[in-house]
């Protein structure tokens, strides 16, 4: 007995760290005080207006949509052909490819973002929205690659092969039954892409000029200039974008496994 | 066999735009910052005819008149004064003196008027062979310079590597400062993220659900929140301050921001899900019936987790901390945020270097350490997991 109580007190600890950040700073959102401290003096939506109206703040969130479709848009189409590729075993260097289709996810930003600054300047392409969106997706790929991959893997060939014997081409076989198997995976993509460059801030730093502040890049810098409860607002934008975006992917991925 | 070729080049068109784009554009932009670390050009550029004629040069005699011509035409048709204060700052570095003996030659140069016979006429110090002992090897297009110095060392006068003199030898306790918050922070990942794994994967049904889903939610929201939010709770005035006071457990708020205990919570708190995922994915692998076997066998609980559980989830624990260990020595925005000036880890110097004081030698030699670092324990990451399905 001594035992379960000291494993559900851990678990439930455990659950408060993890979970209580993310909780206490929601109704911060909604505070009329200009400080970013409990206890909250009285309600109101001042920093949600603050969050539409105030220059810097809405320039930020058109920049973060103008970014993140792109991206999302470049990302998934760049992701979703090569694992459509990667799908042939005859493939020469198939393993090295793919490594190197993961490692933007461990690459260091910082070290990234150095050698992007440094390449884009000689384009040109520093301040510019493609440079952004170029840095961006190169984080982003990984994801769709993985999330492509991996739903192409739950195919089985044989349905592709029985379309094929019953005399159709290469183009409707890939129309008609390989991409809508796969819809789910690439969506979901989609969706890991538009969150990575949302939240992508460090090569966003390096990259970025002035004019493109994405609205994770305000954040950082307001965190670390003049913290007000304008950041909590846009963490509870965050959140529930989070939350929406969690759901959308769930519902992707039981479409998938309904199937199977 | 041409079906087979014809799908090959398929599969090839389709894989060749992602694979160019990252190499142009992430593969690229890695080797621009290495030899940014190791190409010197500042001083090439500008002395183009002395590079030809001072290769003739035997290093000890005084400088010949060819040199001297060479040099004060290379000086003369100098137009951008940046790459000029470049040049000096690089020369000036390896022999202390050229600053003051540059501005004189150049201006001296400019006088048209009364023009100098020769440089020597200009000021003695060019007759040294110190001095253009110090241009020579300042020409060489190559310098190993920026990768010593990211490690403190330097070369001396006779070109031998020692130790930078300690007011210039900041680097690597910053590499170990580096290490050690990384460490500590798998650590307490490992401290509290292995009983959760174990636990949640003894549960059932929506006790499970709950514990899996207390990890991923944080795994999903934006880092920033994550940090924003314990910048709310570890602050003087925040919420873990006020609620120590409430319990009457201190009168003086704890410091727990901008300083090293905030950036272990922040770090192990974003990490966390990292460590508790792979583990766990091991776990439920284990079949259940082995630890009530070990229990029939006369083993106590301890001594069943010892020579059971625990030799059986090594893997995932391994894979789990490697992982937390990558992502927490290449973190910039949660010390960036949380930490104080003494907490600050590579990321931030390499920023700093690349963006405070555009030092892109020097940011590109610690990028290189920082990037080879990573590289090294990915591939020893990347073989656990390959290993993974062969040893079942």
């Amino acid at each position: 007995m001594p035992m379960k109580l000291a494993k559900f007190t851990f678990a439930s600890l455990a659950i408060l760290f993890l979970v209580a950040p993310l909780i206490a700073i929601l109704p911060l959102a909604f505070t009329s005080s200009v400080i970013l401290t409990y206890p909250i003096p009285s309600w109101s939506l001042r920093w949600f207006e603050e969050l539409f109206t105030a220059d810097a703040w809405r320039r930020a969130i058109i920049n973060s949509l103008i970014v993140g479709s792109g991206t999302t848009l470049l990302a998934t189409v760049l992701g979703t052909a090569a694992s459509l590729g990667l799908r042939n075993r005859l493939l020469l260097f198939r393993g090295s490819v793919r490594t190197l289709f993961l490692l933007p996810m461990v690459v260091p930003a910082v070290v990234l973002g150095v050698g992007m600054q440094v390449l884009l300047a000689r384009f040109g392409l520093t301040n510019s929205y493609a440079g952004v969106i170029i840095a961006h997706t190169v984080v982003a790929v990984p994801f769709v690659v993985v999330s492509v991959t991996g739903a192409l893997a739950g195919i089985d060939e044989r349905v592709e092969l029985a379309a094929q014997s019953l005399g159709a081409s290469p183009a409707t076989v890939f129309c008609r039954v390989t991409l809508p198997l796969a819809m789910p995976g690439v969506l979901s993509g989609a969706v890991l892409a538009f969150a990575t460059s949302l939240d992508e801030v460090v090569l966003t730093l390096f990259v970025a000029g002035p004019n493109q502040r994405t609205l994770a890049r305000q954040m950082f810098s307001s965190i670390r200039e003049n913290i007000s409860p304008a950041i909590a607002a846009a963490a509870f934008l965050f959140i529930a974008a989070t939350i929406l975006v969690g759901l959308a992917v769930m519902v992707f991925r039981s479409m998938l496994a309904k199937r199977r | 066999m041409s079906a087979r070729s014809s799908r090959t080049g398929r599969s090839l068109l389709l894989v060749a735009p992602l694979l160019l784009f990252l190499i142009g554009f992430f593969v690229w932009p890695l080797f621009s910052m290495m030899s940014q670390a190791i190409s010197d050009p500042a001083v090439l550029r500008l002395l183009p005819k002395t590079a030809e004629v001072i290769g003739d040069w035997d290093r000890k005699s005084p400088p010949s008149i060819a040199m001297q011509t060479a040099l004060t035409d290379d000086l003369k048709a100098v137009g951008d004064d940046q790459a000029l204060g470049d040049m000096v700052r690089r020369l000036n570095s390896a022999r202390s003196g050229f600053r003051t003996l540059m501005s004189k030659t150049t201006s001296a140069l400019q006088d048209t008027a009364n023009p100098p016979a020769d440089l020597v006429s200009i000021d003695k110090r060019w007759e040294k062979p110190e001095f253009w002992q110090a241009i020579a090897d300042a020409l060489s297009p190559l310098t190993d310079r920026n990768l010593l110095a990211a490690v403190d060392l330097g070369r001396n006068a006779s070109g031998q590597i020692a130790h930078l003199p300690a007011d210039q030898s900041v680097n690597r306790v910053i590499l170990a400062r580096t290490f050690w918050i990384a460490a500590l922070v798998t650590f307490t990942c490992t401290c509290i993220g292995f009983p959760y794994a174990i636990i949640a994967a003894s549960l059932s049904g929506w006790k499970r659900d709950l514990m899996l889903g207390a990890v991923l939610l944080p795994l999903w929201t934006s880092l920033l929140v994550r940090t924003a939010a314990w910048f709310i709770l570890l602050q003087e005035q925040g919420l873990i301050n006020d609620l120590l006071r409430g319990l009457g457990l201190i009168d003086a708020p704890l410091a727990l921001i901008f300083n090293r205990t905030g950036v272990i919570i922040a770090m192990t708190h974003v990490l966390l899900p990292f460590m508790v995922l792979p583990i766990y994915s091991v776990l439920i692998t284990i079949p259940e019936n082995l630890m009530p076997a070990a229990a029939s066998l006369g083993a106590p609980p301890w001594r069943a987790f010892l020579r059971v559980l625990l030799p059986l989830s090594l893997r995932g624990v391994a894979s789990g901390g490697l992982l937390v260990f990558i992502s927490a020595i290449g973190y910039y925005i949660t010390p960036a945020l949380i930490g104080g000036p003494g907490d600050q880890m590579i990321s931030s110097i390499i920023a700093f270097y690349a963006t405070g004081s555009a030092n892109w030698g020097m940011a590109g030699a610690l990028g290189m350490v920082l990037l080879v670092a990573t590289l090294v324990l990915y591939s020893v990451y990347a073989r656990f997991s390959v290993d993974e399905p062969g040893r079942r």
